[in-house]
């Protein structure tokens, strides 16, 4: 008799692969598009006080000069180089599974994972410069919302790296499996990260540039 | 017959990355654009405007081509229309709050 499966039929999650009749698609991509607009109301609601605090704001930043002065502009151009280029590394692992060639699959998510250390490295920097001046986040209204915004976006950039590392390594054995369903685990990893890139996008010139 | 088929839709599908080296190639313009714009210190209300416009562009062809949203169902069109009125909301409605002359 054979050894009982841990997934019973009735505890499998429906329309992994196949479209759900109602809505046309796999529930797996309606749940992560759904977490999206949760994540742009959060951003939204930062992104919205940070314009209340600057339209209200006598100067800004508050201590003078300009935003572009204050914060390193190279370094943030190259970061928004390395994310760009992850987005573009990851949808071509997705692309890579498409056309069943896991060994370019592990290379492109293998790159998309450095390619968001490289970011998060590029940050540091930023931000230890910034403490050696003693520029926290409570030095002023700037350097709040800089670091509240920079930090939640860094924090996302880190949620990627953990689930884009497991997708690579262990999650990876779905692969021999069921390939079309880890084929849309890796899409929908790549809508959030392709997300976490539009957020920079927002980022980068309303602080560091205007 | 199986194997024909597949290697041509593998072949369709290849014609398919060109657009995404196109979009890369496009937001690292566009970006190196906004930098460069930010250094000719243009009136605050103009820089603004163009810095936005540029950011709406480059999202827009990260969406569409990234995120495949040229070519998606019409249930992720009808979140993100929810998700895009009440994100304009959030961040207008507090803007009537201000009173002139206000300081936060």
């Amino acid at each position: 008799m054979a050894e009982a499966s841990p997934y019973a039929a009735d505890a499998l999650i429906p329309h992994t692969v196949e479209p759900h009749p109602v809505t046309g698609i796999p529930n797996g991509k309606l749940g992560i598009w759904l977490f999206l607009a949760s994540e742009v109301m959060l951003f939204g609601a930062l992104f919205s006080t940070y314009v209340v605090i600057r339209t209200t704001a006598p100067h800004w930043p508050p201590e003078g000069g300009l935003s572009s002065e204050i914060l390193n502009v190279p370094l943030a151009t190259v970061n928004t180089a390395v994310l760009i280029t992850s987005s573009i590394t990851m949808v071509l692992s997705w692309a890579s599974l498409k056309m069943q060639n896991l060994p370019r699959f592990r290379l492109w998510l293998g790159s998309t994972i450095a390619l968001a250390f490289v970011f998060l490295v590029i940050k540091y920097f930023e931000y230890t410069h910034k403490f050696e001046l003693g520029h926290y986040p409570s030095h002023d209204n700037f350097y709040a919302v800089y670091f509240t915004l920079t930090g939640l976006h860094g924090v996302h950039v880190i949620g990627g790296i953990i689930v884009n590392t497991f997708l690579l390594t262990a999650g990876s054995r779905m692969w021999a499996t069921e390939p079309e369903r880890f084929t849309n685990r890796i899409e929908n990893a790549g809508l959030y990260w392709h997300f976490v890139e539009l957020v920079w996008i927002f980022l980068f010139p309303s602080l560091y540039l205007l | 017959m199986a194997t024909t088929h597949e290697t041509t839709s593998h072949e369709e599908f290849k014609k398919h990355l060109g657009k995404y080296y196109v979009v890369f190639v496009a937001l690292l313009c566009l970006t190196a654009i906004t930098v460069g714009v930010s250094y000719l210190h243009l009136n605050r209300p103009l820089a603004i405007t163009v810095a936005l416009i540029i950011a709406c562009v480059k999202a827009g062809m990260v969406a569409a081509v990234f995120m495949h949203l040229l070519d998606e169902r019409k249930v992720i069109y009808a979140v993100l229309i929810l998700t895009v009125a009440f994100f304009f909301l959030v961040l207008f409605l507090p803007m009537f709050t201000i009173v002139e002359g206000s300081t936060v």
